[in-house]
C-alpha cells in the first residue's frame, strides 16, 4: 500500500519534472548531443567528462527556465538587459585580457563573460517593448530599437569579439523583423550597408581585417592567417562522401586542424563522417529550427513569437556562420558550432534558448490579456 | 492610433516567420552545396593535400664509400660519433646559450670560433654542431640538463676519417660541409634528391673528383608526422645503398716511405707505373690534417693553414709549375732522334760556351766537356750539347715534341684543379703577351730551353708522366689514381682505364740510346753516388732548377736566402730494361738534383724494389755536385 503509493508519488513526480519539456525540441538536442559526444570522443577524449558536467548544467537550467513562464520573463527584460550593459562597461574598464583581448570580468570567485548574457537579454528587451506598444509598432518604435540595439553591440565588438557581436546584432534584428520592419526600411539598410562597408571596413581591427583577406585567398599566408581555414576545408574535403570513419582522420588526429576541440570541431566531424555525416547535421539544425519556428507561429502573445522566432534564428546564426566559416565560405570569426563545440557558456545560453522556447510553447494556450 | 488586429497581425508575423524559414533553407542549401564541392568534386585534390600533410620523407643519408690504397689499406672511412648541435633559428641569445652550455659540457674557444664560421657559411635553418664527438659521459650529462636548453640537441652522426692524419693528404683531399658552389654541382648533375639529408660534400683531391662515386643513395623513411612535424610512425623504409669504395693504385706504404724521406723539406713525389699510368705514389709536402676540415675548420687553424710561408695547402705535384732543368735533356735528346736531328754517336766539340750571335751561353763546367756524344751529353750533363741541339732543332719543334709527352697540358689525373705548367712555343708567347714586340720569339730565347730554363714550367705530375712515356716506349696511359671503384651492394669492380690512350711513336732503338744515357748517370753521372750498391738498375737523370733571383739582394734574410736556392729534380725510371716504377722529385729550394733529389729516389726505388725500408728521411748528400765539378 505504501509502496504502492510510494512509486504513485514517484511517478508524479517524475511527470511533473518532464511536464514542462518539449519532446521534439529535446529528441533533437538529444541526437545533437549525441553527435557532440561522438566527436568529442574523437577530437579531444580528455575533455569530454568536462563537456557531459557542462551539459548536465546547461540542461538543468534549460528545465528550470522552461517552467518560468513568459509574463515572468517579460518582467526580467529591463534588468537583464540594464545588468548586462553594466557589465559590459565594467568589461570595458576593468576586464580582464585574454589572448589579446578584453572579454571576461573577473568576480573575484569566478569569471563570467557579460557578452553571453546579451545574446539573451537583447531579444527579451526588444520583444518585450514591441509587447509594450501594443499597437502596430511605427517608425519611432523602431528607432527606439535602432539605440538600444547597436551600443551592446559596440561595446562587444570594442573588446574584440567580433563573433558575439554579430550573434547580438542578429539577435536583435531577428525580433525587430519580425515585430515588422517594414521592407522598404529592410532594403534601405541593406542599401546602406553595402555603402558603408568601406566605412566599417575602417572601424574594424587589422586581424578582423586579415581574417577577411583571407577568406578569399588563404593559399597567399599558408603558415599564419590562412592556416586555420586551410587546414580545415583539407580535412573536410579529404574526408569525402563517407568519411575517413570514427578517429581515423587524420587532419584532426595528427593535430593539423586548429582548434579542433571548439570552434573547428565541424571540421573534424567532417573529415571523419563525410557529407553523408554533414547532411545528417544540417537536417538535426534545420528540425530544431523549424521547430522552434513552429513553437513561434504558435505563441500566445506577441513577446512570446518574437522571443521564440529570435532565439530559433539564434541556433540558425550559430550553425551557418560556424559551418561557414570552418568550410571557408565565411570570415572566421569566434562562434562555436550549436551543442557540440566544447565549452559551458554557449551550450548554457543554447539551452536557456531552448528552455524559452519550452516555456513559451508550454503557455502557448494561456488566454490573451 | 491603429488598433490591433490579432488576426492580420498573427498573418503577417507567420509571413515573417516564412520568409526567415526560406533564408534559413537558402543558407542550407548553400552550406551543402559547399560541401558537394569540397567532399565530392574536389576530393581528390584535399585527399591528396592531407596525405602530404601526414606524410614527409626523411632522408637517411648513405654511408660515404671508402677509400683504399692498392693492398686494402684503409685511407679514409667514416666512424659515428654524437654532436651536440644548436638549431640557431631556435635560440634567441646564442652566446649566452654557448656560455650555459659550457658550464655542462666542455667547449673550447676553437668549438666557438668554428662554430662562428659554421654559422656564416649556414645555407638554411639546419642545426650546427657546437661539439663534436662527445663522450658517453657528456651525453648523459647533457641530456640531464636537457631542459635549460632550447634548440640545442644531441645527434648521432658519421664522420669521416682519414686514419694516416696528415698522410697523402693532398691525394685524399677532405669533405666539408656543402657550400653555394657545391650545391650548383649537385643541381647540375641533378642529384639534389640523393642530397637531401647529406651535409657533406667532396672539396678537393679523390674525395672531390669522386664525389658522386663516394656518395651512395640516399635511403628514406616515410614516416607519419603531426602538424608540429614529430614523427609519430614509420609507414615505409628504403634503405640507403653505401657509397662506392675507391681503391687506389697507390701503394700505401711506398707512400709513407717517400714522405717520411722529404724529412721537413717542401716538394714534391709522383711515382707511376709505366704500363698502366697508376699511379704509386702523389707526394706533395708539406701537407695539412685533412681531420680538421670534416666538421669544419676554426677560423685561427684555417688562416695558419693559408698563411704559412711554406704554403702547406697547395699539391706541388698537381699545381706547383717548376723548370725541370736538366731533367729536360734526355727528352731533348730522344726528340733529336725522333726528328733525325742527331745520330748518337755524333760528337760536338764543347769549348765550355755556346756562342750565339755574340752571346756566350755558358756550360756549368768551365772549359768544357771537350768532345761530346749523346751519351756523355746525358750522363754529364753537358749544357753545351743541348744549347747547340735546341738553336738546331728550333722551338715549334722542341714544343711539339714536349707536347706529345704531355709536358704542358693536363695529364688527366683523377685530380681536380692540375695545372697546365708551361710549353713555350711561338704560338704560347703570342697568347702570354700582349706587346707586339714581347710577342715575338727570338731565336736565343730557344738556347735556354733547350736545358730545360727559359720560360719551361712544368708540374711534378706532367715530369712524371713524361718519364713513364719514355719508360713505356711511347705508349700513353693516363695517369690515375683509383685502380677500381667497388659497387658496394653487388661487389661490382668498374676498372679506371685498362687501356692506353695513345702511342707517340717512339722508335725502340731510340728509347734504347736515352735509357743507356739514363743508366749512365747513375752508374758513372750526377746520380752515381745516390746509387751507388742498388741492387738494381736504375735509369735517372738530375736536374737543377734556377730561382728566379730578386734584385737588390742587400734586402735578402736568411729565410728569403734559403727560398732562393735552387730547386732539385730527378727524374728516374727502374728496373732499367723493364721499367715498374717512373717517377720524378722536386725539392723546392733543396739546391743541386744529385744532392736533395736522388737520395729520395733512392730510398722510394730500394722500398719498392727491394722492400728496403730506410730508418731515417734521405739525407741531403751535400758533397753531392751537379753537372760533374770534379
Amino acid at each position: 500500500m505504501n509502496r504502492g503509493i510510494g512509486l504513485a508519488t514517484l511517478r508524479d513526480l517524475l511527470q511533473r519534472l518532464v511536464a514542462p519539456i518539449d519532446g521534439p525540441l529535446m529528441v533533437i538536442a538529444g541526437l545533437l548531443l549525441l553527435l557532440a559526444v561522438g566527436v568529442m570522443g574523437s577530437a579531444s577524449p580528455e575533455r569530454l567528462n568536462a563537456q557531459l558536467l557542462n551539459v548536465a548544467v546547461a540542461i538543468v537550467l534549460m528545465r528550470v527556465l522552461a517552467q518560468v513562464p513568459p509574463q515572468r520573463l517579460m518582467h526580467l527584460a529591463v534588468p537583464v538587459y540594464l545588468l548586462g550593459m553594466l557589465l559590459l562597461v565594467a568589461v570595458a574598464l576593468f576586464g580582464d585580457v585574454s589572448k589579446g583581448a578584453r572579454r571576461w570580468l573577473n568576480l573575484g570567485f569566478m569569471r563570467v563573460q557579460p557578452s553571453e548574457l546579451m545574446k539573451i537579454a537583447m531579444p527579451l528587451l526588444l520583444a518585450w517593448f514591441f509587447q509594450k506598444r501594443e499597437a502596430m509598432p511605427r517608425l519611432r518604435d523602431y528607432a527606439f530599437a535602432a539605440v538600444m540595439l547597436p551600443l551592446p553591440v559596440a561595446l562587444i565588438a570594442r573588446q574584440p569579439d567580433l563573433g558575439t557581436a554579430i550573434l547580438v546584432l542578429a539577435a536583435g534584428f531577428y525580433v525587430i523583423f519580425f515585430a515588422g520592419l517594414p521592407w522598404k526600411i529592410l532594403i534601405g539598410m541593406a542599401v546602406a550597408g553595402i555603402a558603408a562597408a568601406p566605412l566599417a571596413w575602417n572601424l574594424l581591427h587589422d586581424y578582423q581585417r586579415n581574417r577577411i583577406l583571407t577568406l578569399f585567398d588563404p593559399e597567399k599566408d599558408p603558415l599564419g592567417k590562412g592556416f586555420h581555414i586551410i587546414q580545415s576545408t583539407i580535412a573536410i574535403g579529404s574526408g569525402g562522401i563517407f568519411g575517413k570513419g570514427w578517429r581515423a582522420g587524420t587532419q584532426a588526429q595528427l593535430e593539423f586542424i586548429p582548434e579542433r576541440h571548439t570552434d573547428f570541431i565541424f571540421a573534424v566531424f567532417s573529415e571523419e563522417f563525410g557529407l553523408l555525416g554533414n547532411l545528417l547535421l544540417l537536417l538535426l539544425y534545420a528540425a530544431l529550427i523549424v521547430r522552434g519556428l513552429m513553437i513561434a507561429a504558435n505563441a500566445a502573445t506577441l513577446f512570446s513569437r518574437l522571443l521564440a522566432g529570435a532565439v530559433t534564428m539564434i541556433f540558425f546564426t550559430y550553425a551557418f556562420v560556424n559551418m561557414g566559416m570552418v568550410s571557408g565560405i565565411l570570415p572566421v570569426v569566434g562562434v562555436p558550432l550549436p551543442l557540440i563545440s566544447y565549452g559551458g557558456t554557449a551550450l548554457v545560453t543554447l539551452f536557456l534558448g531552448i528552455g524559452i522556447l519550452m516555456s513559451i510553447h508550454g503557455n502557448r494556450m494561456l488566454v490573451q490579456k | 492610433m491603429e488598433f490591433k488586429n490579432p488576426q492580420q497581425e498573427l498573418e503577417r508575423f507567420r509571413s515573417r516567420l516564412a520568409v526567415a524559414g526560406g533564408f534559413v533553407l537558402l543558407c542550407f542549401t548553400l552550406l551543402f552545396i559547399r560541401f558537394v564541392w569540397l567532399q565530392v568534386v574536389q576530393h581528390d585534390y584535399y585527399q591528396t593535400r592531407a596525405e602530404d600533410n601526414r606524410i614527409s620523407l626523411v632522408p637517411v643519408v648513405p654511408n660515404r664509400g671508402l677509400i683504399l690504397d692498392r693492398n686494402g689499406a684503409v685511407l679514409a672511412r667514416n666512424y659515428s660519433a654524437y654532436t651536440l648541435e644548436i638549431t640557431p633559428t631556435k635560440t634567441r641569445d646564442l652566446d649566452q646559450l654557448i656560455d650555459g652550455l659550457a658550464a655542462v659540457i666542455d667547449i673550447q674557444p676553437k668549438d666557438r670560433k668554428r662554430f662562428r664560421k659554421l654559422l656564416e657559411e649556414s645555407r638554411n635553418f639546419e642545426s650546427l654542431p657546437i661539439r663534436t664527438r662527445l663522450t658517453d659521459e657528456e651525453v648523459a650529462k647533457f641530456i640531464a640538463h636537457r631542459y635549460r636548453f632550447p634548440g640545442v640537441d644531441i645527434k648521432a652522426r658519421l664522420f669521416r676519417q682519414y686514419p694516416g692524419g696528415a698522410f697523402a693528404s693532398h691525394m685524399l683531399g677532405y669533405i666539408g660541409r656543402i657550400n653555394d658552389k657545391d650545391l650548383e654541382k649537385i643541381e647540375a648533375k641533378e642529384a639534389e634528391a640523393n642530397y637531401r639529408g647529406t651535409e657533406h660534400f667532396g672539396k678537393t683531391g679523390l674525395e672531390q673528383h669522386y664525389e658522386f662515386d663516394l656518395h651512395g643513395e640516399t635511403g628514406f623513411e616515410k614516416v607519419e608526422v603531426d602538424a608540429g612535424g614529430r614523427a609519430v610512425r614509420t609507414l615505409a623504409h628504403t634503405a640507403p645503398v653505401a657509397g662506392n669504395n675507391l681503391t687506389l693504385t697507390v701503394d700505401a706504404e711506398l707512400q709513407r716511405i717517400a714522405e717520411l724521406a722529404f724529412g721537413d723539406r717542401r716538394g714534391a713525389l709522383v711515382a707511376i707505373e709505366p704500363a698502366t699510368g697508376g699511379i704509386l705514389a702523389l707526394v706533395a709536402v708539406p701537407n695539412y690534417d685533412p681531420n680538421q676540415f670534416v666538421d669544419g675548420i676554426d677560423s685561427q687553424n684555417w688562416k695558419e693553414l693559408n698563411e704559412s710561408p711554406d704554403k702547406p695547402m697547395v699539391n706541388r705535384a698537381l699545381n706547383g709549375a717548376y723548370p725541370p732543368g736538366s731533367t729536360f735533356k734526355p727528352f731533348m735528346a730522344l726528340g733529336a732522334l725522333t726528328l733525325g736531328k742527331r745520330r748518337p754517336e755524333q760528337l760536338i766539340s764543347d769549348p765550355g760556351y755556346f756562342n750565339f750571335g755574340g752571346h756566350h751561353f755558358r756550360d756549368d763546367k768551365k772549359g768544357g766537356h771537350g768532345m761530346v756524344d749523346m751519351y756523355k751529353s746525358i750522363v754529364h750533363s753537358c749544357d753545351t750539347y743541348y744549347y747547340m741541339l735546341a738553336n738546331d732543332m728550333g722551338i715549334d719543334n722542341i714544343s711539339a715534341f714536349m707536347g706529345s709527352l704531355g709536358l704542358g697540358s693536363r695529364t688527366g689525373i683523377d685530380i681536380d684543379g692540375e695545372s697546365e705548367g708551361v710549353l713555350p712555343s711561338q704560338e704560347w708567347k703570342k697568347k702570354r703577351f700582349k706587346k707586339p714586340e714581347q710577342q715575338k720569339w727570338y731565336a736565343g730565347e730557344t738556347i735556354s730551353i733547350g736545358i730545360g730554363q727559359g720560360y719551361n714550367a712544368y708540374t711534378p705530375i706532367q715530369l712524371a708522366h713524361a718519364t713513364a712515356i719514355v719508360a713505356n716506349n711511347g705508349v700513353v696511359f693516363r695517369p690515375h689514381l683509383v685502380k677500381y671503384i667497388t659497387d658496394t651492394r653487388t661487389g661490382q669492380k668498374t676498372e679506371i682505364e685498362p687501356q692506353p690512350t695513345r702511342d707517340i711513336g717512339l722508335k725502340p732503338e731510340h728509347v734504347d740510346v736515352i735509357r743507356n744515357a739514363m743508366i749512365g748517370v747513375n752508374k758513372e753521372g750526377t746520380g752515381a753516388r745516390a746509387f751507388a750498391g742498388a741492387g738494381y738498375v736504375a735509369a735517372g737523370k738530375t736536374g737543377t732548377a734556377q730561382v728566379f733571383s730578386y734584385k737588390g739582394a742587400e734586402h735578402k734574410t736568411e729565410r728569403m736566402q734559403a727560398h732562393l736556392r735552387d730547386h732539385a729534380l730527378f727524374i728516374a725510371f727502374a728496373p732499367a730494361d723493364k721499367p715498374t716504377i717512373a717517377l720524378a722529385i722536386l725539392v723546392e729550394n733543396g739546391g743541386f738534383g744529385a744532392q736533395a733529389a736522388a737520395p729520395i729516389a733512392r730510398q722510394v726505388l730500394d722500398y719498392y724494389l727491394l722492400g728496403k725500408r730506410p730508418n731515417a728521411p734521405a739525407p741531403a748528400d751535400e758533397a753531392a755536385v751537379e753537372e760533374d765539378e770534379e
